[in-house]
C-alpha cells in the first residue's frame, strides 16, 4: 500500500560562513509515520528541524508539505508544530493559558477554546493543573503539557527536539511509551531528532542516520541494524565489531571474504555485489557470536562436545570458528561482555546472558575460548 | 529578510537620533568651540564675520595656547589626578573588605547587606556632602574635640572644613559603592574549593589571599577603579563646598569659565582635555583588564 | 559560608559605620531645636513645617517631580528601544552613544549641553533639563532592559512563532510582559537618577528655574538652616521607598554592575 508522501526535503543545502551544515539532504517522509533524524552532534539534523519548522531559511533546495512548497513561509505560517528540548512553556502564563496559546493565535471562540483545553489537558492526564504555573511542574509533566501544547490545534505535523534528553534515564524510558502510544492514537507524523541511537531503535518507524550534513542511510530500524551500509552507520547503531579483509570471491548472494591475520569466511545473504579483491568489512554484532570453552587443541573443529556452554543457536551448515582468549570482563547486570582476543590479535565484543544463578560470568580472564559465528551473522560494508 | 531589517532601524533610530543631537553633537559643536573667540558679553562670539557681503571664518588658536603658556594648568591637571588617584586608593582599601564580607556571607544575607550598601548611594548627592559640612563644621563636636585634644599637645587649632583633606573624605564617601559593587561581583564569582585546596597544601590565610584572592578579583578592582577615578576627576560640587582654596580641581575651574568668568571657548579647552583624560584612564583600564587574562 | 575573620569583619562595619554616620546625623539635626547643626538643643517638628511653607523649596519639589516623571517616561521608551536593538542585533554605533553618557563625567555634559541649547536659542528652564536628564538616562534604562532580554529563554520566542503568533503578537505577548520588570526598574531608577541629579542640571537649568538638589546647594552655600536637614530627610524617604519598589520588581537589579 502506498501512502502518500507528506512532507518532501529536496536536496536542502544549508551553511553558516564556510561550515556546510546541510549537504544536499533529500528525504521524503509519509504520513502517519514516526520518523527520527538520527546521528551524533554537529550532524545537522538540528539544523534540518530547525528549516522545516522555518526559523531559518535552507541556502539551496526545497522543502515540500503535501506537494506545495513552504520554504518562504513564516513559521506562524506553517501547519506544524515543534517541541523544544526545554520545552519553552511561557512562565507568565497558567498551564491552561499555554495551552490555549494557539487556538487564541488562530482565532477561535471563547467556548471553543475552553473545551479544547479542557480535552487536551485530559489527554495527558492532568486536568488540576490547568490554573498552576510552568515553575511548579516537574520535568514530565512539563513535557507533557509540551506536547498538549502543540497537538491541541491538530498540526499535519509535529516536530520534536531532543525531548526526552533532559529526563533521566526511567522517566524517559516512560516517556518513550507514551510517545509511542501517542503517535499511534493520534495517528500525526512524527519528526523525531536524537543522538541517542538506542531511543531511535525503539521509537521509531524508519530512521535517517545523518552525519556530516549528510544522509548515511535511511531505513526501518532492524534493517539499518542488520544492515547497516557503511561503517559509520555499523558503529554508531549498537555495538559492533569490526572485523578488515577483502573480497576473494562472490557467488551469487555468498561472498568469500579473506580476514586480515585471520583466514576466509563465507558471508551469504550479501544483497550487492562486491568487486574481487576490494577492501571490505565485516561487522558483527556481539550478541551474534557464539562463545564457548575451547579444548587443547587450537582450532578444534567438532566445536559441540568441546564446549560446556552454548548459545541457544541452532548450528547452522556454514559457520566460521576462531580461538582466542578472554582479555576482559564487564559485568552489566544482565549481561556479561567479554573482550575477546583472537590469534591475529584483534579483539571481539561478545556478551553472554547472565542466565546462570550464583555466577556474574561464564569465564575467567585469560581462559581460552572460541568464537563462532553464522555465515548470515555479519554484513559487509565497504567504507 | 526585508521584515528583520526594518525592525533593526524602528527600534535603533530614535534613541540614536536622539543621543545625536543631544550628545554627539554638543561634543563635536564645545570641540569647535575651542577655536572661537569669547563673546563681547560671556558665551561664544560669531564664528564668521561678515564684511561687505564676503564670509570670512574668526577662528583662533589662543585658546589652546592659553591652556600651555603657562603651568598653571598643567598643575592643576596633576593635582585632580592625584586627588581621583588618592580617592580611588582609599576606596579600594576601605571598600576591599566589605566587599569581601557580603561576597562570603550566606546567602540569605548577602542581599541585605548589598542594600545596606547601596541605599546611602541613593540618598541625594547633595545630602551626602552637606552630612560632611556638618561633621567638618568648625562649630560641629569634631572639630572642637580634635582641638581640645591638639591644645593639650599645645598645637594650635586647626579647621578641618575647607582642605584637600575633607574633601577627600567626602569624594570617598560619595564614591565608595561604586567600587563595592563591581568588585562584589567579581568576588562572588570566586570558587571557594581554590582556597581550600590552597589550605590544604599549606597556604596560611594571608598568603591565600595574595596568591589567590587578590590576582583573581583584579579585573573587578579595574572595574571599580575606573568607575571611581572618572566621575571623581571632573567633580567640581565637592571642592566647592569642601575643598577650600588648596582643594581645587579641574572641574572648579571649568564652572567658573562657564558660569562666572563666561569665558565659554577656554571652558570648552578645559572640557576637552578632560575628556580626553578620561578617555585615555577608561582605554587604559580596558587593557589592563585584558593583560590579565581577560578573566571575569 | 562564612569565614570567621574577627580583622576583616570588623573593617567591614567600621566602613558600614563610616557610610551611615553622616546621614544619621542629617535626619538627627532635621529635628534639633537649634539653628546650628553643633549640638543637640531638643527636639523639634519646626523645620519640617518652615519647610512646608516656603515657596522656593515647593516650586523647586514640584519642579523636580515634574522633570523625573517626564524625563523618566521618556528615557524608559527610548531606552527600552534601545536596549531590544542591542540585544538582537550587533550594532556599533549605538552601544557606543548609549554607555558613553554613564561613562563620562557629568560636568562634560553639563556644558556641553549649555552650548547646544544657547546655540539653539533654546531659554534654559524646565524643558533644557528634561532634555538633559534623559540623555543621561537612557544609558541605564537601555542596561536594565538588556540584561532583562539576555536573560529570557530565547525558545520562548521561537515556541510562540511556531505556535502560530505573527512578529508583532510574539512581542506584544511573551516578550513585553517577560520584559517588563526590566523596563520598570529601569524607569524607576531614570526617576531616582533625574530627581537626585546635580551637576548637570545646575548647567542646563538656567536662572528661572530651581530643582530640589540646586535649592539645596543654593541653601548650603548661603544660609544654613536645618530646613535643609529636614528636605534631605524627606528626599532620602522618597528615595527609600521607590528603589524598595524597584527591587521588589527586579530582584537582581543591585547584583553588582
Amino acid at each position: 500500500m502506498e501512502t502518500p508522501d507528506l512532507l518532501e526535503i529536496v536536496d536542502v543545502s544549508r551553511h553558516f560562513d564556510a561550515f556546510l551544515a546541510l549537504d544536499k539532504v533529500s528525504l521524503h517522509i509519509k504520513a502517519g509515520e514516526f520518523f527520527t533524524l538520527l546521528g551524533p552532534s554537529g550532524c545537522g539534523k538540528t539544523t534540518l528541524l530547525r528549516l522545516l519548522a522555518g526559523f531559518d531559511q535552507p541556502d539551496g533546495g526545497d522543502i515540500l508539505l503535501d506537494g506545495k512548497s513552504i520554504v518562504s513561509a513564516p513559521p506562524e505560517h506553517r501547519p506544524l508544530h515543534t517541541i523544544f528540548q526545554n520545552y519553552a512553556l511561557f512562565p507568565h502564563m497558567t498551564v491552561a493559558e499555554n495551552i490555549a496559546f494557539p487556538l487564541r493565535m488562530a482565532g477561535h471562540a471563547k467556548k471553543d477554546i475552553q473545551t479544547r483545553v479542557g480535552e487536551a489537558l485530559e489527554n495527558v492526564r492532568l486536568p488540576d493543573k490547568a490554573g498552576k504555573y510552568p515553575d511548579s511542574l516537574s520535568g514530565g509533566q512539563k513535557q507533557r503539557i509540551a506536547i498538549a501544547r502543540a497537538l491541541v490545534n491538530r498540526p499535519r505535523l509535529l516536530l520534536l527536539d531532543e525531548p526526552l534528553s533532559a529526563l533521566d534515564a526511567k522517566l524517559s524510558e516512560q516517556m518513550q511509551i507514551e510517545l509511542i502510544n501517542l503517535q499511534k492514537d493520534i495517528g500525526i507524523t512524527f519528526v523525531y531528532v536524537t543522538h541517542d541511537q538506542s531511543e531511535a531503535l525503539a521509537l521509531s518507524h524508519r530512521i535517517a542516520v545523518m552525519n556530516g550534513g549528510k544522509i548515511a542511510q535511511v531505513d526501518i530500524p532492524s534493517r539499518l541494524y542488520g544492515f547497516p551500509n557503511s561503517r559509520f552507520v555499523a558503529d554508531f547503531i549498537g555495538k559492533c565489531n569490526l572485523l578488515e579483509g577483502y573480497v576473494r570471491d562472490q557467488q551469487g548472494e555468498c561472498v568469500t571474504v579473506e580476514l586480515d591475520g585471520l583466514g576466509p569466511v563465507h558471508v551469504c545473504r550479501s544483497e550487492v555485489t562486491l568487486a574481487a579483491g576490494s577492501r571490505c568489512a565485516l561487522t558483527l554484532r556481539p550478541e551474534k557470536i557464539r562463545l564457548g570453552r575451547s579444548s587443547a587443541i587450537p582450532g578444534a573443529s567438532d566445536t559441540r562436545t568441546s564446549m560446556s556452554v552454548a548459545a541457544t543457536d541452532s548450528p547452522l551448515d556454514d559457520e566460521s570458528h576462531f580461538t582466542g582468549h578472554v582479555h576482559d570482563i564487564l559485568y552489566l547486570g544482565d549481561v556479561t561482555v567479554y573482550i575477546v582476543t583472537l590469534a591475529n590479535g584483534v579483539q571481539l565484543e561478545t556478551l553472554l546472558a547472565n542466565s546462570a544463578s550464583g555466577r556474574t560470568s561464564f569465564f575467567d580472564v585469560g581462559d581460552r575460548v572460541e568464537v563462532a559465528w553464522s555465515c548470515d551473522a555479519g554484513h559487509l560494508v565497504q567504507d | 529578510m526585508q521584515r528583520k531589517v526594518c525592525y533593526k532601524y524602528l527600534l535603533s533610530l530614535p534613541p540614536m537620533a536622539y543621543l545625536l543631537i543631544f550628545f554627539a553633537a554638543p561634543t563635536l559643536i564645545m570641540l569647535f568651540a575651542t577655536f572661537r573667540y569669547a563673546g563681547e558679553y560671556g558665551g561664544l562670539a560669531p564664528w564668521y564675520l561678515q564684511e561687505n557681503g564676503r564670509l570670512t571664518l574668526d577662528l583662533t588658536l589662543e585658546n589652546w595656547q592659553r591652556l600651555v603658556a603657562t603651568d598653571i594648568y598643567l598643575r592643576l591637571f596633576v593635582k585632580s589626578i592625584g586627588y581621583a588617584v588618592a580617592t580611588t586608593l582609599l576606596c579600594m582599601i576601605m571598600g576591599y573588605p566589605l566587599a569581601l564580607v557580603i561576597a562570603r556571607s550566606g546567602r540569605k544575607y548577602r542581599d541585605l547587606l548589598l542594600l545596606l550598601v547601596i541605599l546611602p548611594f541613593w540618598s541625594n548627592f547633595l545630602v551626602r556632602i552637606y552630612a560632611w559640612m556638618i561633621i567638618f563644621s568648625p562649630v560641629g563636636a569634631l572639630t572642637r574635640m580634635l582641638n581640645g585634644l591638639l591644645d593639650l599637645v599645645g598645637v594650635g587649632p586647626v579647621t578641618l572644613m575647607y582642605s584637600p583633606t575633607a574633601m577627600i573624605i567626602c569624594l570617598v564617601y560619595v564614591h565608595l559603592p561604586f567600587m563595592v559593587l563591581p568588585l562584589y561581583a567579581n568576588l562572588e564569582k570566586h570558587d571557594l574549593d581554590l582556597l581550600d585546596a590552597a589550605q590544604d597544601l599549606g597556604a596560611g590565610k594571608w598568603r591565600r589571599f595574595w596568591l589567590i584572592t587578590w590576582p583573581l578579583s583584579l579585573p573587578g578592582i579595574t572595574a571599580g577603579s575606573i568607575l571611581v577615578f572618572i566621575p571623581v576627576l571632573g567633580m567640581f560640587a565637592i571642592p566647592d563646598l569642601l575643598g577650600g582654596t588648596n582643594g581645587i580641581m579641574i572641574g572648579n575651574v571649568i564652572k567658573q569659565q562657564f558660569m562666572e568668568s563666561r569665558d565659554w571657548p577656554f571652558g570648552s579647552v578645559l572640557s576637552i582635555m578632560l575628556t580626553v583624560t578620561a578617555v585615555a584612564v577608561v582605554l587604559l583600564g580596558a587593557r589592563l583588564g585584558q593583560g590579565r587574562g581577560g578573566r571575569g | 559560608m562564612v569565614r570567621k575573620n574577627l580583622l576583616l569583619w570588623l573593617s567591614a562595619a567600621l566602613v558600614y559605620g563610616f557610610l551611615y554616620v553622616p546621614l544619621v546625623i542629617v535626619v538627627l539635626f532635621s529635628f534639633n531645636d537649634s539653628r546650628l547643626n553643633a549640638e543637640w538643643v531638643g527636639f523639634t517638628w519646626k523645620w519640617y513645617g518652615k519647610l512646608l511653607h516656603n515657596r522656593e523649596m515647593l516650586t523647586a519639589a514640584m519642579n523636580s517631580l515634574i522633570i523625573a516623571t517626564v524625563s523618566a517616561g521618556a528615557a524608559t521608551l527610548l531606552g527600552t528601544l534601545a536596549g531590544i536593538a542591542m540585544h538582537h542585533y550587533r550594532l556599533r554605533l549605538l552601544p557606543l552613544l548609549v554607555l558613553a553618557p554613564i561613562a563620562m563625567p557629568e560636568i562634560l555634559m553639563g556644558v556641553s549641553l549649555l552650548v547646544l541649547f544657547i546655540m539653539m536659542n533654546m531659554t534654559l528652564g524646565l524643558v533644557s533639563v528634561m532634555l538633559a536628564h534623559i540623555t543621561f538616562s537612557i544609558g541605564f534604562v537601555a542596561l536594565s532592559v538588556r540584561a532583562r532580554m539576555s536573560g529570557m529563554d530565547p525558545a520562548l520566542v521561537e515556541a510562540a512563532r511556531d505556535l502560530g503568533a505573527s512578529p508583532w503578537r510574539c512581542f506584544r505577548e511573551i516578550t513585553l510582559p517577560l520584559l517588563m520588570p526590566g523596563i520598570l526598574a529601569g524607569g524607576l531608577m531614570a526617576f531616582t537618577l533625574s530627581i537626585d541629579d546635580f551637576v548637570i542640571t545646575f548647567f542646563t537649568a538656567g536662572v528661572g528655574s530651581s530643582t530640589l538638589p540646586l535649592q539645596i546647594y543654593s541653601m548650603v552655600k548661603i544660609a544654613v538652616t536645618p530646613e535643609v536637614n529636614a528636605v534631605s530627610t524627606l528626599l532620602m524617604l522618597l528615595t527609600l521607598i521607590v528603589i524598595t519598589a524597584a527591587s521588589r520588581l527586579s530582584p537582581t537589579l543591585f547584583r553588582g554592575k
